[in-house]
């Protein structure tokens, strides 16, 4: 091995390692209670546990403060339309829309304090932390953007944190000792099915200086995941079949309620 | 009890939905109508998306209407030639139903149009019938004779050319009205999870001079077969059939309409007609609040692409 070549390696970890963190002193470890959540007849949502610890070396102990913890689940990304109804010869009709393309269909911020008080704006915007700084991009006019101060935006923002599939929580994570947390993950009944991905953030004195993965996925199976199939693949045969149900019920009444 | 409907994608009360199915049944089986017009707006109102709503109701008419048509055959009250010629309007109305509801659903203008046409609908016909069921019910008190059949009284339509006769029903008219009407309670149906009975019902009665005594077991036949046809296209075009929630509710259905029917024969006719008028009228109604008051929000959101 020629001394050029080891000290390129010595130069790219370097490199590695100043671009990975401002100060790598501590590590991140997360995992979640479970990876697949199973949707079946009588899933009426669900709550995953998030766990997680800090590992810090001789540098990170060292640290005065102590450290702030951002969770962000996202779920499978679907486009929506949102549309605003007006008064038209007096009814109320949707009159304007926008779509969205690909939000989140499931967003949740999980963090132990409020996220300004965690970091700064500026790193909140560059980071995207926060439902207020997830970017939702918009169609407009065959192109795709952000639209500043969207009544649209803020709309759709409201609906879904009703629907309970947008949330952003200060209290979520707890932490157990200074460096061992935990936080909560609740799914409601609605939840879209698909892949979810886990990003957790670890900050200290308002500054980046970790972050893990993790993921899971909610699924329907068995009898649930039969029916969608085969209403989607198979829908004339489904529609047959559902006759052919109907028909049954109906002459199992007449029979069983004969009274002539 | 809670159960996770697979196509509407939320969980409801099995025991709900299993008592809006026996309300609406009973409903249905008293008055020969399919009950859709009642049963869409409830689902709706507990959470299930209109499509899905209308589209799955169409399975619970189709099996309510069954086990009703298999009731008034054995009383030998049906007229199948009268069914069979309405049907074949009914199939091509269906057909074209279908479309508009998948244009309109991507054009974010179907729920409106459920609630326009439920407006308009239910009103008219809800008029009409507490308008003439009350003129009914008052020349009774007055002693007169209840059934006032004035038979040199023939509208337009009734020299039209193809005169079938309706041997059950007692009545040789065209085909082409008849056609027409099973036409428009066909494209009816499909836009908005009705079976149409209810306006299929007054339309035989006034419009073809049928008589009553074959018209509601007719009517369930058309609608049973109609229904069947609106939802198998359903099923096969907007993935929309959600069969769980149909069983739910046509268990519920089947059993509450052999009660209907039951009690439907101890009350008089136009008694009868008057209660099924006041009940259109209210839900027409209540449609038509929902459209001029202002809602709560007035943004709403749809997934492109329809449900999964």
């Amino acid at each position: 091995m020629s001394c050029r070549r080891i000290l390129v390696t010595t130069l790219a970890i370097a490199a590695l390692l100043a671009g990975a963190a401002p100060a790598a002193a501590e590590r991140l470890v997360a995992s979640l209670t479970n990876h697949h959540v199973m949707i079946t007849s009588n899933y009426t949502g669900v709550e995953l546990v998030l766990f997680g610890s800090v590992e810090r070396d001789a540098a990170g102990a060292a640290r005065s403060g102590s450290y702030d913890i951002v969770a962000t689940v996202i779920g499978p990304r679907e486009s929506l339309r949102t549309r605003r109804k007006q008064r038209v010869l007096g009814i109320w009709v949707n009159t304007a829309a926008r779509t969205f393309v690909d939000p989140p269909s499931y967003l949740a911020v999980l963090a132990n304090r409020p996220l300004d008080a965690i970091t700064s704006a500026d790193n909140r915007r560059k980071l995207q932390l926060g439902i207020a700084d997830t970017p939702l991009p918009e169609e407009i006019n065959n192109d795709i953007g952000e639209v500043s101060n969207d009544p649209f935006r803020a709309a759709l923002v409201r609906l879904m944190r009703e629907r309970g599939l947008y949330s952003e929580e200060a209290n979520a994570v707890t932490f157990l000792t200074p460096t061992l947390f935990r936080a909560s993950i609740s799914l409601p009944a609605q939840v879209p099915i698909g892949n979810y991905t886990v990003d957790v953030k670890l900050f200290a004195d308002g500054n980046l200086i970790a972050h893990t993965d993790s993921a899971f996925e909610i699924v329907k199976v068995g009898f649930e995941q039969f029916v969608v199939d085969a209403a989607r693949d198979h829908g004339l045969l489904y529609g047959l079949a559902t006759a052919l149900m109907a028909l049954l019920t109906g002459w199992i009444a007449s029979i069983a309620f004969r009274r002539d | 009890m809670q159960i996770y409907l697979p196509i509407a994608d939320i969980p409801v009360n099995v025991f709900l939905v299993l008592a809006m199915g026996l309300a609406v049944g009973f409903i249905s089986g008293m008055f020969g109508v399919g009950g859709g017009f009642l049963m869409t707006p409830l689902l709706i109102f507990i959470g299930v998306q209109p499509a899905v709503a209308v589209a799955s109701v169409t399975t619970h008419v189709a099996a309510s209407s069954f086990s009703g048509a298999i009731a008034y055959w054995r009383r030998r009250a049906i007229d199948v030639t009268l069914a069979l010629t309405l049907l074949a309007g009914g199939i091509v109305g269906s057909a074209g139903g279908v479309a508009l509801f998948t244009w309109l659903r991507a054009l974010d203008q179907l729920d409106l149009m459920i609630g326009l046409s439920y407006v308009t609908l239910l009103s008219v016909v809800g008029v009409l019938m507490v308008g003439e069921s009350a003129r009914a019910i008052i020349r009774r008190r007055q002693g007169k004779p209840v059934e006032l059949r004035r038979p040199g009284s023939h509208a337009w339509f009734h020299g039209l050319p193809l005169k079938l006769r309706f041997k059950r029903s007692k009545v040789y008219v065209s085909a082409i009205p008849v056609l027409a009407i099973g036409f428009i309670i066909g494209f009816l149906g499909a836009v908005m999870g009705v079976g149409g009975g209810f306006l299929l019902v007054p339309m035989l009665i006034y419009l073809m001079r049928v008589p009553t005594a074959t018209v509601i077991g007719t009517s369930m036949v058309l609608t049973f077969l109609t229904m069947v046809s609106a939802m198998v296209l359903h099923a096969a075009t907007n993935h929309l059939v959600d069969a769980v929630l149909a069983l739910i509710l046509m268990v519920g259905g089947v059993i509450g309409a052999q009660f209907g029917a039951h009690a439907g024969q101890r009350i008089r006719g136009e008694w009868l007609r008057l209660l099924l008028g006041l009940l259109v009228l209210a839900v027409g109604m209540r449609f038509a609040f929902q459209l001029v008051l202002r809602p709560d929000d007035l943004y709403s959101i749809r997934l492109i692409g329809g449900a999964p």
